[in-house]
């Protein structure tokens, strides 16, 4: 187990170095002026000028100026200042536990429905309610967040009344319906995934094993074949925590939710670079982190992986 | 040996000389999308208490499919019984409910199958796997039964089984996991034991401790075996009788030796003499000539008649019945006598 | 009824008459099936009515998509306008028909590009193996490890103004997918790669590209097709994301998402110039994901 969690962990950091620099090489690297790029059309003040060759450290070399930009994201938390020279890492301090909450909502959401049809249309399979879900997963991967967000906002938010249609002031429930609008796709993915999994499972070996030592059907489908089931259902779930928060810009922008996707679109409209790359930067470091999580649960959840 | 049973079943047989299982007429069917596929057509054969039968077939014969139909785990859709039964110390299983069934599989008549890496749970200990009978069946406590487990482990002779009831599956040995999934299948000292292919995975000299570990076991509790195989090499020193199957059918009944000194039915025939043999070294290997049958579509007459040596015109178009040969012996062959005699 | 697990004897299909070891007939096999699928059928008179609006969009509105008219802005849907008017007093029928042409070619041109990319990178890292394969597929981790919409909206709102929109989103859109079908034709081309006639072909002397376009690649095939097409109706989806987030495709140019972001303000009093837009790129994403989905059904009837 030890040795996998640091094979894991060692695993992880090219990419994580590999996928930062990326996304500074695409914004700070370009051919032509960076700081026109980095300032768009207004021309920036000199005093502008010169702050961001400072900050950027723009007569280095790119991989120095990148090693400056991550060892402070890394080792201070130091995501770089906007041209007001408001910390961008503050702005994220501040709207980041808004996009967490959503995400984990959405998660929840997505953990219950998707698992919840996936176990039933797997135990009707072939009869209609299996068809008649398998039908509505397509419907769900099809109908794009930007549609569902604002035709359930509409809906149940205006004509139902039944969920505040913007921000986030009555708490947790406030969450539930962007939470069910991010979560779209990802439930739809997941009953797939469940529904397939627990039936090539029902298949294996190990079940008419169980089946012959004369266990009921109960506890052959809830103790031996669920338990090995979940193991890449956790692994999605984990997986798809990243994927919810980078996701979560359009959700945000429907409901108006003062998240980091809202940060993120603050960025691009005021065309502040450093904002832009800072969320990106930071959302990627989640993403990495949370697939470094899932790998760990994997080592947990099966004891193959665990004594290798 | 003495047993603690449930009610559900008579204890006893209870109807003059019924044996402890019978498989009777039995047929099962499975309805794919390409069609009816007749896996067994009329199987009967039965088994006394400490007697072993071996069931000898190739891949497709219906010799697991009858297993899996007397255990009740056939996936029924697609699998259909349109006949026959399976008598239980005289109770017909086909009969009972779901529960009932239930009550005796595992318990009174248990199964080991061909691949035991894929047959026990990866996620579970071997313990856990094992205590799992005493817990569900017997009620016992957890520590209890996991006492049990390793009883049951040095039983079937796994090494420092005090130490290993704790690890996984995929920790041991193929004849190491073969010996687990034994020593689950005996847990509660069932009455009969099923053994699919049971060393068919395995080293040859695993599988003759395997054989070895299955013949003490039962001489130790007087079960009842049925053991499934292909290969006519493990049975001999084990079984007491053997019924040959061929295109769900069988095709020949006999003890053991009779059927080694002279078979009485052609495809038998042809099995024993594509077993490679010391003293006929240097000698080309005889095969049996052909493809197994096709299920969905079976030939018309005798199943065999497309590879068979003797084949006449009336195997074409009549199935042949099993003729008695004698009291113990019988052929699914129009001319069994001639087979017997030219060998 | 007895719960678990028996499969039917093995040899139930050893004669029948189609034969499915050869790639032809694996996709006549698929082409049966596929005609006789409702989904299939339903999926692929979607996309020729879709293809048709893109080609030659006067077919479905005869007004002019631009001509608009603050005076009228919002007007609810009449005979002449099917659908009512935007914001700006624009025929919100004539844009919707006339915006399908982006996406369309967005999603073809965006699917075409991962594909080869992607293909051609998968089938060379699975060809060489060795050093090839580690740098490509360290690679491809390090895509892999930037959530698509995220990384799009990087490089898309970096070089806005630079390159022409539609463009622009392409780009973004392909730089970042194409690590997915790399994965995919990689995992094929090895299975592929140990099938015995590949290893006889190689045995009689084929060269490289001999064995990767003739032998390989025809095997390797269908299961990128699979995913190409649903990821058709993916990147439609992401370019109307993109375009609402107001990185993707720019005023004059007529997209769904534009539409949608553009008749946002007002939605709550006037619906219906957001909804049209939005049904028409639903209907879109779902015929292409449904069109995958009969595919991948016909190709592989394992998973059923």
């Amino acid at each position: 187990m030890g040795r996998y969690v640091i094979r894991r962990l060692l695993q992880a950091i090219p990419v994580l170095l590999g996928a930062t620099l990326l996304i500074f090489a695409i914004v700070f690297a370009l051919p032509g002026d960076p700081i026109r790029a980095l300032a768009g059309e207004k021309p920036p003040s000199p005093q502008v000028v010169e702050v961001l060759r400072e900050q950027y450290h723009l007569n280095d070399p790119l991989l120095l100026q990148y090693w400056y930009y991550i060892s402070g994201v890394l080792f201070r938390g130091d995501f770089g200042t906007t041209f007001q020279n408001v910390p961008v890492g503050d702005l994220m301090k501040a709207t980041f536990p808004t996009t967490l909450q959503l995400a984990l909502t959405a998660l929840m959401i997505q953990a219950v429905i998707g698992v919840g049809l996936g176990l039933w249309a797997a135990l009707r399979r072939g009869k209609a309610e299996d068809t008649m879900i398998l039908a509505s997963t397509l419907i769900l991967i099809s109908v794009p967040t930007l549609v569902s967000g604002f035709v359930l906002q509409l809906l149940l938010g205006v004509k139902l009344g039944l969920f505040p249609i913007a921000g986030t002031s009555e708490g947790w429930y406030s969450f539930l319906l962007p939470g069910f609008v991010l979560a779209g796709g990802s439930i739809a993915y997941l009953t797939r995934l469940t529904r397939t999994s627990l039936v090539e499972t029902l298949r294996s070996d190990y079940i008419r094993t169980a089946v012959a030592k004369g266990m009921n059907r109960r506890r052959v489908v809830g103790r031996h074949g669920l338990r090995n089931a979940l193991i890449p259902l956790v692994t999605f779930l984990g997986a798809d925590l990243g994927n919810l928060m980078g996701g979560a810009v359009i959700t945000e922008r429907i409901f108006n939710i003062n998240g980091v996707g809202s940060l993120l679109i603050r960025g691009v409209y005021e065309r502040q670079q450093p904002i832009v790359v800072g969320v990106v930067t930071a959302l990627v470091l989640v993403y990495i982190l949370a697939n470094l999580v899932v790998d760990l649960m994997y080592a947990v959840l099966d004891p193959r992986i665990r004594y290798e | 040996m003495a047993k603690t049973k449930n009610d559900l079943l008579p204890s006893e047989g209870g109807f003059g000389n019924e044996p402890l299982l019978a498989v009777d007429n039995l047929h099962v069917e499975f309805h794919t999308r390409a069609g009816v596929v007749k896996a067994v057509n009329g199987v009967s054969y039965s088994l006394s208490a400490g007697e072993t039968l071996a069931v000898l077939g190739e891949s497709g014969s219906g010799k697991s499919v009858t297993a899996q139909a007397i255990m009740g785990i056939l996936d029924m859709p697609p699998a259909v019984i349109p006949k026959g039964e399976v008598r239980f110390r005289g109770t017909d299983l086909l009969r009972l409910s779901e529960d009932a069934r239930t009550q005796v599989r595992g318990q009174r008549i248990a199964m080991i199958f061909q691949d035991a890496l894929s047959s026990l749970n990866p996620v579970f200990t071997v313990g856990w796997q094992i205590s799992e009978m005493f817990r569900v069946h017997r009620g016992m406590s957890k520590r209890d039964a996991m006492k049990k487990a390793v009883e049951l482990m040095e039983r079937v002779r796994i090494p420092a089984a005090k130490q290993r009831v704790n690890d996984y599956p995929h920790q041991f040995s193929g004849g190491m996991r073969q010996r687990i999934m034994i020593a689950m299948a005996i847990a509660l000292d069932p009455e009969v034991l099923i053994a699919d292919e049971p060393t068919t995975a395995l080293d040859v000299t695993v599988q003759a401790q395997i054989m070895e570990l299955l013949a003490d076991l039962q001489r130790e509790s007087n079960m009842g075996l049925i053991l499934i195989t292909h290969d006519l090499g493990v049975v001999a020193d084990v079984a007491d009788k053997i019924a040959v199957m061929y295109g769900g059918r069988i095709v020949e009944n006999a003890p053991v030796h009779d059927i080694y000194k002279a078979p009485a039915h052609p495809y038998t025939k042809g099995l024993l003499e594509s077993i490679p043999r010391v003293d006929l070294k240097g000698q080309e290997l005889y095969a049996i000539k052909g493809l197994p049958p096709n299920l969905l579509d079976m030939p018309s007459g005798c199943a065999f008649n497309p590879r068979c040596p003797y084949r006449q015109d009336n195997c074409v178009t009549d199935v042949p019945p099993l003729h008695e040969i004698s009291g113990v012996r019988s052929s699914a062959c129009h001319y069994w006598r001639e087979v017997l005699d030219g060998s | 009824m007895s719960s678990s697990v028996a499969s039917p004897p093995q040899s139930g299909g050893r004669h029948q008459k189609k034969q499915n070891d050869k790639p032809a007939s694996l996709w006549s096999d698929a082409w049966y099936d596929l005609r006789r699928k409702p989904a299939f059928v339903i999926s692929a008179i979607l996309i020729g009515v879709l293809l048709l609006m893109a080609i030659w969009p006067t077919l479905f509105s005869s007004v002019d998509p631009r001509a608009c008219d603050l005076s009228v802005a919002r007007q609810a849907p009449s005979a002449g306008h099917l659908f009512g008017r935007d914001n700006l007093g624009c025929d919100v029928y004539s844009r919707t028909i006339h915006a399908a042409r982006n996406s369309i070619v967005i999603g073809v041109l965006t699917t075409v590009l991962v594909a080869v990319i992607g293909g051609l990178l998968g089938m060379v890292a699975a060809f060489y193996a060795s050093m090839t394969d580690t740098v490509l597929s360290r690679l491809t981790e390090i895509f892999f490890a930037i959530p698509g919409i995220l990384g799009a909206l990087l490089i898309a709102s970096t070089f806005r103004d630079q390159i022409n929109s539609i463009l622009l989103v392409i780009v973004s859109l392909t730089v970042l997918s194409w690590p997915m079908t790399f994965r995919i034709m990689r995992a094929a081309v090895i299975t592929a790669k140990n099938q015995d006639f590949v290893v006889a072909a190689r045995a009689l002397g084929a060269g490289p590209s001999r064995l990767m376009f003739r032998h390989l690649l025809p095997n390797a095939l269908a299961p990128v097709i699979v995913v190409s097409t649903i990821n058709l109706g993916v990147f439609i989806a992401a370019e109307a994301a993109l375009s609402f987030l107001g990185v993707g495709v720019q005023s004059p140019d007529i997209s769904w998402g534009l539409m949608i972001s553009d008749a946002r303000d007002r939605f709550l009093d006037a619906p219906l110039p957001l909804i049209f837009p939005a049904v028409f790129l639903s209907i879109t994403v779902l015929a292409f994901i449904m069109l995958g989905d009969a595919v991948r059904d016909a190709l592989d009837p394992k998973l059923r």
